[in-house]
């Protein structure tokens, strides 16, 4: 039991920081833009298939292939944003984007129908079925370098926001959207590269999660009700808290797996939400309302 | 049609009407509407016997009085709540355990059930809206999402209350394959003239007020001594009611429930569309919307075999509906009416909108005076 449960902890880390890196991008775009992005879980799926794709025709390993994967995501995201949520101008912005961004979704899913069927699809390399054995676990190695480019990437997108002139101009929307547009940060080159990073990260997402599920173009509902679980338990708007709350809700649903039983463990994760809500209604790290300017 | 105009209804020191929609011909006029409206609705299983026909009209109906429920608290107090399939799962499967429970058989006393379930469904609006009315309207939106997938989940789980996926039965009617629709729809019409009706009732009341004032400022209306907590969660409680009575009919309609098919993701969603196309915080806005997408809904399901098209048309216009009509159909329409009964009043002003502030109120107007 105690190392069943040493491993349940383990591997809730393991996948929560992927998970981290996908609910990153999603807050990261709530805290700049006030928009719910939804079609973040079927990007994570389309995130995938392109690594599929890649690695099936064109034999480019999927590690490697995310060089290609990231930017066309980064473009794809730039470009969702300037077609479909910049025209929203109206009071209820949040709202409509959630519309709008579910029917992207559904676009999407639908395009991904079309073009791969319901067919379940993995992705394969030599690290995928091999694990490393280590203290008597098993560790699968596609975890830990999972793990790892979470770790990479996340360090890189605090090194962009905190460092660069961009990252500050990004931060400053996220605080004041009103003061950062009057101290001439141009928020429609924002709220894209936002966007843009926001989708950039499900590339990478995507290929961990493809490696280590079967997935179809269903898989998206599930993917978002849970992305959406993470960042609002980490407090909409804040990295550090996604990065938290992912940890920790992946965790408790592992460690429940074990404990009690593998039926109750989805369950377990949703109901992590409302126990902090009611303690924290804000989440983790969220912010207090502030009275609308 | 009752349109509520959204500036108050100033009229202007120099006699000018300041708004063309608020007389009493109109007011006159929407009653005529309303009395057609629902004429046609009782006829229309008689002159369209088509049970084809009728079973979109059932299915119309329902939403109809889904959305305008969605309206009354999300559209009102501006808290969009995407959890709703909750109540509409919670009165399926209640009709469904009781059905079954007392082994009843199938005919018109099960529509009996139907109120209960509502009543089912508002008492388990209570703790839901209780917790998730706690939060900003952001969280609130992802709580009743999370909410949803809790209960979805459960379904699956609780196998002594929903037998999981294996999902239940509920009892068939005795009725022949050409009058058997004609019984929900008039079931489908009570209840969807109810949520109009109370819809209406709400609106025209202080209670619709607050609700209003909620979505405009809730920190002015409750230092105005609104009291928003109490205000809110009898809101959401009266929207799982009829949403609760919509799933219990569908449950009974179908014959048989499912965990995915009683709490539906896309449900949530389609019933939002409906009221953000028709306008949202309108009382005909939903009706309107639904009216138009339900049957188009119907018609891609069933014409549009290949799945990956039939969910890129919907995408498509999903994102046509929003972009096109931000402010929804009713709203749009009433503007343009309005502008258009303004100009011909008074031909030489520029037909916009009289200033609704009380500063500008006391200013005499720019515009001619007519006489």
């Amino acid at each position: 039991m105690g190392t069943e449960l040493a491993k349940a902890v383990v591997d809730g880390v393991l996948t929560g920081g992927v998970y981290a890196l996908m609910a990153a991008g999603l807050t990261l775009i709530f805290g700049v833009m006030e928009i719910i992005n939804i079609a973040q879980g079927i990007l994570v799926v389309l995130g995938a298939y392109l690594s599929y794709v890649l690695e099936v025709h064109f034999g480019i390993d999927p590690f490697l292939g995310l060089f290609l994967t990231i930017p066309l995501m980064f473009g794809l995201g730039m470009a969702i944003e300037w077609a479909f949520i910049r025209r929203l101008k109206s009071q209820n912005r949040t709202a409509l984007s959630i519309l709008v961004t579910f029917a992207v979704a559904i676009v999407i899913e639908g395009i991904l129908t079309q073009f791969f069927s319901a067919d379940l699809k993995t992705l394969n390399a030599w690290y995928i079925d091999q694990s490393l054995h280590i203290f008597g676990f098993y560790l699968p190695y596609i975890y830990l370098l999972g793990f790892g480019l979470a770790v990479v990437l996340l360090a890189a997108l605090y090194v962009f926001l905190y460092r660069t002139r961009t990252g500050f101009s990004i931060r400053a929307s996220v605080q004041n959207r009103t003061g950062a547009e009057l101290v001439g940060i141009d928020i429609n080159r924002v709220s894209g590269i936002t966007f843009g990073i926001g989708v950039g990260v499900t590339a990478a997402g995507g290929m961990v999660f493809g490696a280590t599920n079967s997935f179809n173009p269903n898989s998206g509902y599930d993917l978002i009700s849970r992305l959406l679980v993470i960042v609002v338990l980490g407090g909409l708007g804040s990295v550090g808290g996604a990065l938290i709350a992912a940890v920790v809700a992946l965790v408790i649903e592992d460690v429940t797996a074990v404990v009690w039983s593998p039926v109750w463990a989805s369950t377990m994760f949703f109901a992590v939400l409302i126990v902090v809500l009611l303690v924290r209604p804000n989440g983790l790290f969220g912010q207090q309302a502030v009275r609308a300017q | 049609m009752s349109v509520t105009p959204p500036g108050p209804p100033v009229a202007a020191p120099s006699g000018v009407v300041a708004d063309p929609l608020a007389t009493p011909f109109f007011r006159r006029a929407r009653w005529v509407v309303v009395a057609l409206a629902l004429a046609g609705a009782v006829l229309f299983p008689f002159i369209y016997t088509n049970p084809a026909t009728t079973t979109i009209a059932v299915f119309t109906l329902i939403y109809v009085a889904a959305s305008s429920a969605w309206n009354m608290f999300s559209g009102y107090t501006g808290y969009m709540a995407l959890g709703n399939a909750v109540f509409y799962g919670s009165g399926a499967y209640f009709l469904a355990n009781i059905t079954t429970h007392f082994n009843m058989t199938g005919g018109v006393g099960v529509f009996a059930i139907v109120p209960l379930a509502g009543v089912f469904a508002a008492l388990v609006a209570i703790p839901v809206g209780f917790i998730a009315l706690r939060a900003r309207r952001h969280t609130f939106v992802v709580i009743t999402i999370a909410i949803f997938f809790i209960f979805q989940l459960l379904a699956y789980n609780l196998q002594s209350l929903t037998q999981g996926s294996a999902g239940m039965q509920t009892p068939i009617p005795p009725w022949t394959a050409a009058t058997y629709n004609n019984y929900f729809y008039a079931a489908a019409l009570i209840v969807a003239v109810l949520a109009i009706a109370l819809s209406w009732r709400v609106r025209r009341s202080r209670y619709g007020l607050e609700l209003l004032s909620i979505r405009d400022d809730e920190d002015r209306a409750r230092g105005l001594g609104v009291k928003t907590g109490r205000v809110k969660l009898s809101a959401f409680v009266l929207t799982a009611f009829i949403t609760g009575m919509c799933g219990a009919i569908y449950a009974y309609y179908l014959g048989s429930i499912y965990p995915p098919f009683a709490f539906e993701a896309i449900f949530d969603l389609t019933v939002a569309l409906m009221a953000f196309l028709g306008g949202l915080g309108t009382i005909s806005g939903p009706v309107i919307g639904a009216l138009i997408l339900e049957p188009v809904q119907q018609y891609l399901n069933l014409h549009i075999t290949s799945g990956g098209v039939a969910l890129i048309l919907f995408g498509v216009l999903f994102l046509v509906v929003i972009l096109l009509f931000p402010d929804g159909i009713v709203p749009s329409v009433a503007g343009l009416l309005r502008n258009f009964l303004r100009k011909r009043a008074d031909p030489s002003s520029s037909g916009n909108a009289p200033p609704t502030t009380a500063a500008s109120a006391q200013t005499p107007p720019v515009r001619e005076v007519t006489p």
